[in-house]
C-alpha cells in the first residue's frame, strides 16, 4: 500500500513527460518568432488588414457600392475621400477595406483546402507506399507538367468565371504541390524506430498515421502551405483581374485593378492602389512564412 | 549518358499522353454547349445538330479523344471556331512572341538573380545580404500584373519614355530587332523578369551559403587558393541546381505569360488564351493549353539532360 502513491506519481510523471516536451518545442518556436521583428511587423500589418476587413461595416465608411457620376476619379487626399474615388465615383478607402473580405477569402481558402486534401493524400501515399503510392504520385506528376498559372487559368477558363470556380481551380493547382511535400516528409518518418515500435505494440495503420506520423510531419507541411498563400493571393486576384473570378460590382482587389486600368491616364495613383494592397498582403505572408520556417528550424 | 537520355525520353511519353488527356477533358467538362460561340441564338435544331456533327461533338468522349489525339499527332489541332483558321498556325505565331518576351525577361531576371544571389550568399548575414534578400522577396511577392501597370504609369503616362501597350508601331504583330520594336519589349520584359529574379536570387544565395560552409572550401583556402579560385568552385558546384531552377522558371514564363500579356496587349500565347477563353473558342483553348504544356514538358526534359551532362552524379543515381 505504501508503494502505491509513489508508483502513481511515477506514472503521472511518465505521462506528463512527452506532453511537456511537446509544449516545449512550440513554446520555443513561439518565443523565437515573437523575437523576430520582421515577422512581428508583418503579423501586425496582416492583423490590421484582417480586422478592418471583418469590421468594415462598423468603421463608419462610405457605402462601397454607391457611386456618383459627379465625383468620379477624385485624387488621393480629396476632402471626404482620403484615397480618392474610382471610375464610378465610389469611395476608394471603403472599397479597399471591403475588398479585403473577398480578396482574402479567395486567396487563402484554396490553400486551406489544398492543405487538407494534399496532407491526406500525401500521408496515405507516403505511409501505405507500394502501388497506391505510385498511383497517387504519378497522377500528381501529370499536374506538374503544367505551369501553375497556366493550369489555374485553363481550369478557370474551362469552368467559366465565378468565385467558386476560381477557388476550385486554385485548389487543384496547390493540391499536387502540398501532396508532394507531405509524401516526402511522411516517407522520411515512416521507417523511424518509434513508428516501428508503435506497430509492434499493436497500433493499427490509422492510429499510427494520426498519432505518430501526423504530429511529426504537420509542422513541415504547414510551413510549406503558408509559403503558398502569397502565390495564391496573387493568382486569385489575377484571375479576377482577367475577369475570371469576382464579378462587378463586388469590391475585390484584382477586379478593382482591372476596372481602374482605363483610368491610368486620368488618375494613375488611385488606379494602382488595389494592387498595392495585394502586394502588402502577399509580402507580409511571405516574410511571416520565412520567419516561421526559421523559427521551426525547417530547411527546404 | 545515352542510356540516361533514352530512359528520360521513355518516361516522358506517358506524361505527354496524360497531358493531352487533361487538355481534352478540361474543355469537355465545360458547362454549356461548345458551339455557343458560332451558333446564332435563333439557330434551328437541325443546324445545331449539323454543326455538332461537323465538329465531331456528337460522338462518345473516348472516340473524340482518340480522334483528336491522332489528328494532333499529325499536327492538326482543328480550326478556331472564332476565326476559322488552323489552331496550330495561330498558336505557333503567338508562341513566337511569347518566346521573345520570355527570353528577354530571362536574360534580365537570371543575370540579376545570379549576381544578387552570389553577392548575398557570399556576404551572408551582412547588410548587403539583407538588401539583396529584400529585393528577392519583393520580386516573388509582387503581383506582376500590377507592377506592369505601375511601370506603365511611371514610364509611359508620366515620363512618356516608352510605349504602354502593343508589340510594335501601329499595332504591328510581327517582331523585328530594331529600336522601334525593342522599346515595346522593355516594360513587359522587366515586369516578367521580377519573379525569376527573386527565385534565382534565393536559390543561388542558399546554394552559395551551403557550399561556402562545406569543409572542402576550408581546405581550398588552407591550401592558399585565392578567393577568385574559391568562387570558381562555388559556381561549379551551384551550377546544376541553379540551372534546373532557371529552366523551370523559363517554362513558367512561357506558360504563365497570360497576365502580363493582357496588361501590355502583347500578342503572344497568353493573349491568345485570353481571347480563346472569352470567345469560348474551345478548339483554340484546347490547342493553346496543349502546346504550352508540351513546351513545358520538353523544356523540363532538356533541363534534366543538361543537368545530367554537367553533373556526373545524376546519371549514375
Amino acid at each position: 500500500m505504501s508503494e502505491l502513491p509513489l508508483s502513481a506519481t511515477a506514472d503521472a510523471a511518465l505521462q506528463a513527460a512527452p506532453a511537456t516536451k511537446a509544449r516545449g518545442y512550440w513554446a520555443t518556436v513561439g518565443r523565437r518568432i515573437t523575437r523576430d521583428k520582421v515577422s512581428m511587423a508583418c503579423a501586425l500589418v496582416l492583423i490590421l488588414i484582417f480586422l478592418s476587413a471583418i469590421l468594415a461595416p462598423w468603421l463608419g465608411l462610405e457605402d462601397p457600392y454607391k457611386g456618383s457620376m459627379i465625383r468620379r476619379l477624385r485624387h488621393i487626399g480629396t476632402v471626404g475621400y482620403p484615397l480618392g474615388t474610382d471610375e464610378l465615383g465610389r469611395d476608394m478607402l471603403a472599397r479597399l477595406i471591403y475588398g479585403g473580405r473577398l480578396s482574402l477569402v479567395i486567396g487563402i481558402l484554396p490553400v486551406i483546402l489544398a492543405f487538407c486534401i494534399g496532407t491526406s493524400l500525401g500521408l496515405i501515399a507516403g505511409y501505405v507506399g507500394g502501388k497506391l503510392n505510385t498511383a497517387i504520385m504519378r497522377t500528381i506528376d501529370v499536374f506538374y507538367a503544367f505551369p501553375s498559372v497556366l493550369l489555374a487559368i485553363a481550369i478557370s477558363g474551362a469552368l467559366g468565371a465565378g468565385i467558386l470556380n476560381s477557388i476550385v481551380s486554385l485548389t487543384v493547382v496547390f493540391v499536387p504541390q502540398i501532396t508532394r511535400v507531405a509524401e516526402s516528409v511522411t516517407t522520411g518518418v515512416r521507417n523511424m524506430d518509434f513508428v516501428e515500435a508503435a506497430r509492434a505494440s499493436g497500433a493499427g495503420p490509422f492510429t499510427i498515421m494520426r498519432v505518430h506520423i501526423l504530429g511529426n510531419v504537420l509542422g513541415a507541411i504547414f510551413v510549406y502551405a503558408t509559403s503558398l498563400i502569397s502565390v495564391s493571393m496573387i493568382l486569385a486576384a489575377g484571375l479576377s483581374f482577367l475577369g475570371l473570378g469576382t464579378k462587378p460590382p463586388e469590391p475585390e482587389w484584382g477586379l478593382m485593378l482591372n476596372t481602374l486600368r482605363t483610368a491610368i491616364y486620368v488618375n494613375p495613383w488611385v488606379a494602382a492602389l488595389p494592387g498595392a494592397m495585394i502586394f502588402a498582403v502577399s509580402i507580409c505572408f511571405n516574410l511571416l512564412s520565412d520567419g516561421l520556417r526559421s523559427a521551426m528550424d525547417i530547411r527546404n | 549518358m545515352l542510356a540516361y537520355i533514352a530512359r528520360r525520353i521513355v518516361y516522358v511519353i506517358p506524361i505527354v499522353i496524360s497531358v493531352a488527356l487533361v487538355c481534352f477533358l478540361l474543355v469537355h467538362i465545360t458547362p454549356g454547349d461548345p458551339l455557343v460561340a458560332v451558333l446564332p441564338a435563333d439557330a434551328s435544331q437541325e443546324l445545331a445538330a449539323q454543326l455538332r456533327a461537323a465538329y465531331g461533338f456528337d460522338r462518345p468522349l473516348p472516340v473524340q479523344f482518340g480522334l483528336w489525339l491522332l489528328r494532333a499527332l499529325h499536327g492538326d489541332l482543328g480550326n478556331s471556331i472564332a476565326t476559322g483558321r488552323p489552331v496550330l498556325a495561330e498558336v505557333m505565331r503567338a508562341v513566337g512572341n511569347t518566346v521573345t518576351l520570355a527570353i528577354a525577361a530571362a536574360i534580365i531576371g537570371f543575370t540579376m538573380g545570379i549576381l544578387l544571389g552570389l553577392i548575398a550568399g557570399y556576404f551572408r548575414e551582412t547588410w548587403i545580404d539583407k538588401v539583396a534578400t529584400s529585393f528577392a522577396i519583393a520580386g516573388v511577392s509582387v503581383p506582376h500584373y500590377w507592377l506592369g501597370m505601375v511601370l506603365v504609369i511611371i514610364f509611359s503616362v508620366q515620363l512618356n519614355w516608352l510605349p504602354a501597350v502593343g508589340a510594335g508601331p501601329n499595332g504591328s504583330n510581327s517582331w523585328a530587332w530594331d529600336w522601334a520594336h525593342l522599346q515595346y519589349l522593355v516594360l513587359p520584359a522587366i515586369t516578367t523578369s521580377v519573379i525569376p529574379m527573386g527565385i534565382v536570387t534565393r536559390t543561388v544565395r542558399a546554394l552559395t551559403g551551403d557550399i561556402l560552409s562545406q569543409d572542402f572550401v576550408e581546405a581550398l583556402r588552407a591550401k592558399g587558393l585565392h578567393e577568385t579560385g574559391v568562387f570558381r568552385h562555388v559556381i561549379k558546384n551551384a551550377a546544376p541546381t541553379a540551372l534546373a531552377v532557371m529552366g523551370l522558371q523559363l517554362g513558367y514564363m512561357l506558360g504563365g505569360s497570360i497576365l502580363i500579356e493582357t496588361v501590355f496587349s502583347w500578342p503572344g500565347s497568353g493573349f491568345l488564351l485570353n481571347s480563346a477563353i472569352f470567345q469560348r473558342d474551345l478548339p483554340l483553348l484546347q490547342g493553346t493549353i496543349l502546346i504550352l504544356a508540351l513546351f513545358f514538358v520538353f523544356l523540363n526534359l532538356l533541363v534534366d539532360i543538361a543537368q545530367a551532362a554537367i553533373d556526373p552524379r545524376i546519371k549514375r543515381g
